[in-house]
């Protein structure tokens, strides 16, 4: 308290070298006995199966000295950045509102940007593929967001859903021959579907007991597709799944293609621009879907239900449709990115739907500021370019990453964009802060 | 239009475990008539609007609604929705419970609900956003307008609830429960927390919308100047029981009322007010 408060203590508590010592020598010892192990030592699998293992307590030293160090310099900061302890409070009036321009300024460029990577970076196949890995999490950041950002459903199974939407295409294109423009909208279907199923159980549930169940749920379906080989091929996966055709026209080479019809030479870059185009359409309808529902009457009651659900109900809406339509909407999204997943790789395997991929999405939503469509594309964009940033820290970089992450979270708890824009105005939009915007409770 | 009184309450009982909150209550509400429920605290008041907005299941009894063209509920048969969306009741809360990160006019269109969404075709209409749709919005909008201009809101109409002083909320709670078209509105301590001022201006919009609305209202209440001045007939409760009904006059000077008030048996109580007079 008296570190986070330094000019109100005004030195009847005294924030002196004493305490910060303190803290800075917990904070080791937490480190320590977190790094002793992962760090400290170090185990492999030898040559003939046996543990082989070594020290490494210099790593171990130089990483809680780090700590040490670290924890002394975040509370000085902390005392000379005033009593907020954020550096939001510390950024001068006449920066703050040039960011607001900015910020409005913000969306539109980025859009304009994004039409223009495939031709900017045309020859570049690395950065389109990361353009593609990015859209495909914006997209299901923009549907998660719909089920925890607005109705304020706390979520953790939401890779279940992009799990029925890749088996979906895999298998009906497989098995019936069904193209992918046809299944486009029956994996939609089908995701909603289930997520309706998994909305009735849960609906009653609230808060931590939610999560569990839904983490539960994602686990589940992933379990399903490991096991029941005869129809998802098991830990094998479905493999030879169909690429996408532009209504009809393969992107392929020789007589046929595309590049055969419009007479140009066939490359292989025209599938990653084309998909690349693809995934950008649909995240913009997801987008373009969400932004109209907010003003819709539906959309308004899955906030309204984020902020006080006992008010809904005294006013007449129906929680339980209420709370399922975010789940088929969110599960929907989820299951056309899934239908896309599908058809880039061309295979898939119960592997690519881990938890870790629920909880990488939430985590864009969570860090995008709940709610707020540009701050999930942002978070998308920092998390996904930023662990191929980091790719080149190796070992380091999961750390380094979630040291990023902690810093954001301390900068702004309430995510990149913290506030809430009116869904309707009468004379002027006033953008909502987010100590009022309630995160919800299920 | 009906005879029947708006709101009947028969043999009303709610048990929580050991403990009786309410206990064989019956009254009846009389139409376009504002009845006051009064009583010391923890003596039911809350439990009851909690049994007739569908918020509790009571243990027993019936209560009854019948709408002017008489069409008639029961509410411990609705479910907690349908009597806002059917039975038409709305009401408000003790702790007020607006949507604190929605503005004034986003907390009055949520209130339109059940009419928008049938407006917007479940919202298929309103995502190809066809005309009858945005008509049927901006009237939505203008029914909001017009309730944020009767409780004197509407130059905040654009900020957050959460942001507004603790009068105007209480005043926006009422907005938002009158823009579900209530027949009947159920208002648990209004006044809680005015001054004298605003309780006034309180009374005044109450008053008003008995008169020019012709709504039903059923007030709980602890400002007895506001109950006195307001209401058309009291009915007093204690312990979960009806212990006195009447015009406000009446329940002035009933000795059963005053000794529940003060905590003393009734004979005191009476001794008391002979002695007085
Ligand atoms: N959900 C509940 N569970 C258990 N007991 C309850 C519950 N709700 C109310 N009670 C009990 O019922 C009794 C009546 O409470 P109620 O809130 O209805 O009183 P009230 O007349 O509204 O009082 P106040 O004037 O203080 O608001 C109290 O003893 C209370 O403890
Ligand atoms: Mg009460």
């Amino acid at each position: 308290m008296s570190a986070s408060h330094p000019a109100s203590s005004n030195g009847s508590e005294p924030v002196g070298a004493a305490f910060i010592l303190k803290k800075a020598f917990l904070s080791a010892l937490v480190a320590l006995g977190l790094f002793s192990l992962m760090i400290g030592v170090r185990t492999e699998a030898g040559q003939s199966g046996q543990l082989e293992y070594w020290t490494r307590f210099g790593d171990l030293a130089s990483l809680v000295a780090a700590v040490f160090v670290g924890s002394i310099i975040v509370e000085l900061l902390r005392l000379w950045l005033g009593p907020r302890g954020g550096l939001g409070s510390f950024v001068p009036p006449s920066v703050q509102s040039g960011l607001s321009i900015a910020g409005r300024y913000l969306a539109p460029a980025l859009l304009i940007f994004t039409f223009l990577v495939p031709v900017i970076f045309y020859n570049q196949r690395y950065i389109l593929d990361l353009g593609i890995l990015v859209l495909t999490y914006v997209m299901l950041g923009w549907g998660l967001n719909v089920v925890v950002g607005l109705a304020g459903l706390l979520d953790l199974g939401y890779v279940a859903f992009y799990a029925v939407g890749a088996y979906s295409y895999g298998l009906l294109s497989t098995t019936f021959g069904l193209s992918f423009w046809i299944c486009l909208p029956l994996a939609g279907i089908l995701a909603a579907f289930w997520g309706v199923l998994l909305g009735f159980p849960v609906l009653r549930l609230r808060g931590d007991y939610l999560a569990i169940v839904t983490l539960a749920f994602g686990e589940i379906i992933r379990l399903v597709l490991i096991n029941w080989q005869d129809v998802t091929g098991g830990p094998n996966g479905v493999s030879g799944i169909p690429r996408p055709t532009l209504f009809g026209i393969p992107l392929t080479p020789g007589e046929g293609g595309l590049a055969a019809m419009l007479g140009i030479p066939f490359s292989p870059t025209h599938r990653i621009v084309f998909l690349f185009y693809l995934i950008l359409a649909l995240a913009l309808l997801t987008n373009w879907v969400t932004i109209r529902l907010r003003r819709l009457p539906i959309g308004r009651a899955w906030e309204a239900l984020r902020e006080d659900e006992v008010a809904c109900r005294a006013l007449g809406i129906n929680i339980t449709t209420t709370k399922l339509t975010a789940f088929a909407t969110g599960a929907m999204f989820g299951g056309f990115a899934g239908a896309f997943f599908a058809t880039r790789q061309g295979f898939i395997s119960p592997e690519s739907f881990t938890f870790q991929e629920s909880a990488l999405v939430l985590a864009i939503v969570v860090l995008g500021g709940m709610g707020s469509q540009l701050g999930v594309a942002l978070a998308a964009l920092a998390m996904i370019g930023g662990f191929e940033l980091f790719r080149s820290l190796e070992v380091y970089r999961m750390l380094v990453f979630g040291l990023a992450m902690v810093l954001i979270m301390i900068w702004r708890p309430r995510g990149i964009v913290g506030h809430r824009a009116p869904t309707v105005f009468l004379e002027k939009s006033k953008s909502i802060s987010s100590d009022l915007v309630k995160e919800g409770h299920g | 239009m009906s005879s029947a009184p708006i709101l009947a309450l028969e043999n009303l009982t709610m048990r929580f475990g050991g403990i009786v909150a309410v206990n064989a209550l019956s009254f009846t509400a009389q139409r376009k008539q504002i009845t006051a429920l009064i009583g010391p605290n923890g003596a039911g008041k809350t439990t009851v609007f909690n049994c007739i907005t569908g918020f509790y299941k009571p243990t027993s009894g019936i209560i009854r609604l019948t709408h002017d063209d008489g069409a008639q509920y029961e509410m411990q048969k609705l479910r907690d929705f349908n009597i806002s969306k059917q039975a038409k009741v709305a009401r408000t809360f003790q702790n007020i419970r607006l949507f604190p990160g929605m503005t004034a006019l986003e907390n009055l269109m949520v209130a339109q609900h059940n009419a928008l969404m049938r407006a917007s075709g479940f919202t298929v209409l309103g995502l190809l956003g066809v005309p009858s749709w945005r008509a049927a919005e901006q009237s939505a909008i203008d029914a909001a307008v017009f309730w944020l201009k009767r409780v004197g809101l509407i130059d905040r109409a654009d900020d957050a609830a959460g942001n507004l002083a603790y009068g105007d909320q209480r005043r926006l709670e009422i907005a938002r429960a009158m823009c579900t078209g209530p027949a009947l509105l159920c208002l648990d301590e209004p006044a809680a927390g005015l001054n004298a001022r605003e309780s006034a201006a309180l009374s005044e919009l109450l008053l008003s919308i008995r008169s020019d609305h012709g709504t039903s209202i059923l007030l709980i209440e602890h400002d007895m100047s506001v109950v006195m001045e307001i209401s058309d007939r009291v009915v007093v409760m204690d312990y979960g029981v009806k212990i006195a009904e009447g015009t406000p006059r009446e329940i002035r000077d009933d000795p059963k009322v005053i000794a529940a008030y003060l905590g003393t048996d009734e004979e005191e109580a009476a001794a008391v007010m002979e002695a007085e007079a």
